[in-house]
């Protein structure tokens, strides 16, 4: 499965990073490195293998439905690059 | 030709819980922006989450209730997009494994049943909310104001098969679905709040055809009026777009209540990649045996028990008793009525009648009912009684609309009863005083009686109005008539 | 003093020769003097430091210290300290001022432990030589033309250049070990879900874990008491009851089989590497060890499948850094998509971007099968692999990094050759096994680490076989010379 120049402009846009040609190209190189590498695994069989997702075998813990927060906007937006009337502030979303 | 629309619907319950499915912040409505907005919501780094054990009850729940499987094992994935509600870059929800599998929910259009297949109900987070219309000028100019009191909402997304032909059907499982999931608690209800978004795919083909046509999905409808607007819209539009020679794209599109008309929306341009995978911060989500059972015990009897029941105890013909379980309120109302009155189908016609006329003119839900049961019930008593008339009866109840809230007197019969006699409301039934009211009459029409005795039927009437009209309206017109006839023949 | 154990600190604290806001400013004053040309911190608040050690007297005066109570510990920049700047080694975070603790911190501040301040690391964790972070490559104490390690580079520096009296650490794929290999320092990664990850900034979360860095087993083992504990506010956190992790430190060795992995001791390996590795197995034979010939099959897989699964969990780890609510935002931008994109670009560094775009990319559509899920297919056969080996033997041993101390810029611009470094360490996190790294030797001057691996939650037991190697060697008590 080797990568193209459109594979990594599309990747780029799907992570929102934003990539020129000159980064594109060199990108290319060093993840079809990577891929090269990863492409090792296409050797073993793995039929009816059940993934491996964490390593221990236990169930999702569960909380009680009791509020333990408290309002913290002032502390929490103080990071904030852009705030008014307590909303985080963006670009104009256009829907 | 001749065209078939299919439907199919995706809904957004809100869970009635007091926390976030991944945090101990609160859900509750309306507070300041992002006061609710915990370090969770905010996913700030570092953060994890951890489940809520009542999002998962009212899963379990709504799963028992239309008969499903709920799996032993179920799994949340990242769904990964960038939205500025959506704090994380990726949204937790279930994906391959949701918890609640296949399912059927039985609605009702006209007087045909039908069944809808529910394809899976799972757990998910809701998103923040960005407003879009700021105050002008300054640093706002422009921009979007993101309020993440909204995420992290416990949702419950109910998947159905494509199984409605028309917008009554889809509309009528939206309501029947609306109704269960308050019936047993699990969703306050309110659309205008958000707390039931539907999303409706649509598609046309040809009848009789097997292959489905391309959908569109509407996003968002928040009201039964704009769901049978925007589905009627979009099925003329497919149809008129496929007959004109044109092709249906796949689409999601919104429909705008000021025009009517649904609308491809712009931002989707480029193919969504959402990169599901298991979200490596939760594990497995286990339900076993006993969870199911202890979730099962705090479940109320569901609406289609009580319908069998209702006609089973209380003699409802089927209609009536779909109608008394229309909702929780309803059918404690009914019951209630039912129960003190001893006048079951009394009970159902009035509040199908009169009541429901009443509430609906007032835009009154059942459960606020000005007249409460026990008042109600001692009218119905009346009638049984025959002290009063079933038109008096209902001539009156938007007279006790008014005075009944809070009037303990007239909780009950006999309070009721004096409180009608004083209005003059009674019925006549004393024998004696209808003759004597006979009397007058035939001794005031002598011309008439005559006129009936000749053979002139039309006569018999007009005495009887006459008689009605000395009593003014109160005499039991049944005795009225008997008396009549036996002075007349004697 | 500055050599001394965490033992023989507390017990100066204890018996009043020195107070903790004099021991905690003899290591503010050694960071002064070696921090600029070393850079192992990127945070300082001498402040914050001293008030927690003013604190920490009281409690001595008191007689209500715990073990830690007054010594200086450093933390990786990547738990939050509410309060401190926490950056992740990331232009991203470069002004984020953590608003809540992590568990780990939390823990050290109830221990009555001072906070030294925030250490180097690559950039969210991502490197081998800390060459990634945004705050400037971390000296190795040994040889400062060469890199510490990574990516808890600057907790392995400060270890071995005396600028902590320990450190902390995290380790998805060897990040605690082969830095403690390169600095010639203990350092532990415990089985996953020992330690709680609530509020350490996620790399890639099945595989992240938080352990101590430190001069030996013992200082390890005191660390990991106050580290390790369950916490409810992270899911993967394990509840079982709380361990003390010093109780083996003195067992006998006796009959302990040792598994030697053939695959750990194949090509690859630095043939200088392979003869300080086999002195410390022939040690540990005198110890009365049994050494058992192993095999784990499939760890030569271990890179291709952790470099699938760890980019694609950071792919979506890292989406939250976005310029909204924290974190850097592009000064100028045109709308949302073209903010997001440049902030985006503009926050991260290369290595960062790089396992992104992997990342997204094996995640999407048509990719997911053949990479994800072969990756977690063959994920269950490595720690398979284990599950047979712990039948044969008690603890496997092999060495914790390829080679000793490389160069700065040597592998900077070879991804593929950088990966290389965690050929042996990167097994067990994808197991979820422990794993620790101990001074065992010098090649051509520069440390060289020995791995021990242990079964689940079997810490103790590696602790005291650690322990048992530094009674009857000293190499864990080497120090760079010129910097003591």
């Amino acid at each position: 499965m080797a990568l193209n120049i459109t594979d990594i402009k599309r990747i780029a846009h799907l992570a929102r990073i934003e990539i020129n040609e000159a980064e594109a190209q060199a990108t290319l190189i060093k993840l079809s490195g990577i891929l090269g590498l990863i492409e090792q695994m296409q050797a073993v069989n793995t039929t009816g293998i059940t993934p491996m997702s964490h390593s221990q075998d236990v169930v999702q813990r569960l909380r009680d439905d009791v509020i333990t927060e408290i309002n913290q906007r002032e502390l929490l937006q103080s990071n904030a690059p852009a705030v008014a009337d307590g909303l985080y502030l963006v670009p104009k979303v256009i829907e | 030709m001749e065209w078939e629309v299919v439907i199919g619907l995706e809904t957004h319950t809100q869970l009635q819980t007091k926390t976030k499915i991944f945090s101990g912040a609160s859900t509750a409505f309306g507070a300041e922006p992002n006061t609710q907005a915990d370090v969770v919501s905010t996913a700030l780094p570092g953060v994890l989450p951890v489940l809520n054990r009542e999002a998962v009850n009212c899963a379990i729940k709504f799963g028992l209730a239309i008969n499903a499987e709920i799996a032993p094992r179920s799994v949340f994935a990242r769904k990964n997009y960038f939205y500025p509600d959506l704090p994380k870059g990726y949204q937790i929800s279930q994906y391959e494994l949701p918890i609640v599998g296949k399912g059927k929910l039985t609605i009702q259009v006209g007087d045909k049943e039908k069944i809808i297949n529910i394809t899976r109900a799972h757990l998910e987070e809701d998103a923040g909310k960005s407003s879009h219309d700021l105050k002008s000028g300054g640093a706002v100019e422009g921009m979007s104001g993101i309020d993440l009191n909204r995420a992290g909402t416990p949702l419950l997304e109910i998947v159905t098969e494509p199984d409605m032909r028309s917008a009554a059907e889809a509309v009528a499982y939206a309501k029947k679905l609306h109704e269960l999931v308050q019936w047993i608690d699990i969703c306050d209800g309110n659309m205008q709040e958000g707390s039931f978004r539907c999303d409706v795919n649509v598609s046309v083909r040809p009848k009789g055809s097997e292959k489905l046509g391309t959908r569109r999905e509407i996003k968002n409808l928040n009201s039964f009026k704009f769901m049978t607007q925007a589905i009627e819209y979009e099925t003329r539009w497919q149809i008129e777009t496929l007959e004109d020679g044109g092709k249906i794209q796949q689409a999601t599109v919104l429909f705008n209540p000021d025009t009517g008309e649904t609308k491809s929306m712009r931002s989707k341009e480029e193919a969504n990649d959402y990169r599901y995978f298991p979200d490596p911060d939760l594990l497995p989500l286990e339900v076993t045996e006993a969870d199911k059972a202890r979730v099962q015990a705090t479940m109320p009897e569901l609406p289609e028990a009580m319908k069998a029941r209702f006609e089973a105890e209380y003699g409802l013909s089927r209609y009536d008793a779909a109608l008394m379980t229309q909702s929780t309120a309803h059918a404690k109302y009914f019951e209630q009525t039912a129960k003190i009155s001893n006048q079951p189908k009394l009970a159902a016609n009035f509040l199908s009648g009169e009541i429901a006329a009443l509430l609906n003119a007032d835009n009154i839900d059942i459960s606020n009912c000005p007249i409460p049961p026990e008042n109600l019930a001692a009218v119905i008593g009346l009638v049984a009684n025959q002290k009063i008339s079933n038109k008096t009866a209902k001539d009156i109840l938007p007279n006790l609309w008014k005075v009944v809230s809070g009037n303990f007197i007239l909780s009950t019969y006999e309070g009721m009863l004096l409180h009608l006699t004083q209005m003059g409301a009674v019925q006549i039934n004393d024998a004696s005083a209808i003759e004597a009211i006979i009397d007058g009459v035939l001794a005031a029409n002598q011309a008439m009686a005559e006129e009936f005795k000749a053979g002139k039927e039309k006569a018999f009437n007009a005495l009887v109005g006459q008689a009605m009209k000395a009593s003014k309206g109160k005499a039991n017109p049944a005795q009225v008539n008997e008396i009549l006839k036996k002075k007349l023949s004697s | 003093m500055i050599n001394s154990s965490l033992k023989q600190f507390g017990q100066m604290l204890a018996k009043k020769e020195i107070s903790s806001v004099e021991m905690t400013q003899t290591f503010l004053n050694r960071i002064q003097q070696y921090n600029p040309s070393i850079n192992a911190f990127i945070t300082l608040d001498a402040d914050k430091t001293l008030a927690q050690a003013k604190l920490a007297d009281a409690r001595i005066a008191a007689g209500t210290a715990a073990p830690l109570t007054g010594i200086p510990i450093a933390q990786k920049d990547i738990f939050c300290a509410k309060g401190w700047r926490t950056t992740c080694g990331s232009k991203m975070l470069e002004t984020f001022k953590a608003p809540y603790d992590a568990h780990v911190i939390s823990q050290f501040d109830a221990e009555g432990a001072v906070n030294l301040g925030k250490t180097n690391m690559d950039e969210f964790a991502m490197g081998s030589s800390n060459e990634t972070s945004f705050f400037g490559g971390v000296k190795n104490p040994w040889d400062f033309d060469r890199v510490p390690g990574g990516s808890s580079g600057g907790s392995a520096a400060a270890v071995a250049a005396r600028l902590c009296a320990a450190a902390t650490g995290t380790d998805t794929g060897g990040s605690i070990r082969q830095p403690a290999s390169l600095c010639g320092f203990t350092g532990l990664k415990p089985t996953y879900g020992l330690v709680s990850r609530y509020g350490m900034i996620a790399f890639a979360s099945s595989l992240d874990q938080a352990g101590p860095m430190a001069k030996s087993a013992e200082d390890c083992a005191l660390m990991l008491d106050v580290m390790a504990g369950f916490d409810e506010r992270d899911s993967t956190s394990l509840n079982r009851p709380k361990e003390l992790y010093t109780r083996d430190l003195n067992m006998a060795l006796k009959g302990l089989r040792i598994g030697l992995p053939r695959e750990y001791f194949s090509e690859g390996l630095d043939a200088n590497v392979a003869k300080v590795i086999e002195a410390a197995i022939a040690e540990y034979k005198k110890l009365g060890a049994e050494i058992v010939d192993i095999s784990l099959p499939n760890s030569q897989l271990s890179i291709p499948v952790y470099y699938v699964l760890a980019p694609a969990e950071a792919s979506s780890n890292l989406s939250r850094y976005d310029g909204v609510r924290y974190g850097h935002r592009a000064a100028q931008y045109d709308d949302l998509m073209d903010m997001y994109m440049k902030s985006r670009a503009e926050g991260f560094g290369a290595e960062v971007k790089r396992r992104i775009l992997i990342g997204t990319y094996v995640l999407s559509a048509g990719y997911y099968d053949a990479y994800y899920l072969k990756a977690q297919q063959i994920r269950r056969l490595i720690a398979d692999d284990f599950v047979q080996a712990f039948k044969k033997c008690d603890i496997i041993m092999g060495p914790t990094a390829p080679s000793t101390a490389f160069k700065a810029g040597e592998k900077a611009d070879d991804p593929v050759a950088m990966y290389l470094q965690d050929v042996y360490t990167i097994a067990t996190n994808l197991a979820g096994l422990p794993g620790m790294s101990i001074p065992a030797g010098f090649s051509n001057g520069l440390p060289v680490g020995l791995q021990i691996m242990g079964n689940y939650f079997d810490e103790a037991r590696m602790l005291g076989v650690a322990h048992a190697y530094q009674q009857v060697t000293d190499w864990h008590q080497k120090a760079p010379e010129g910097i003591l």
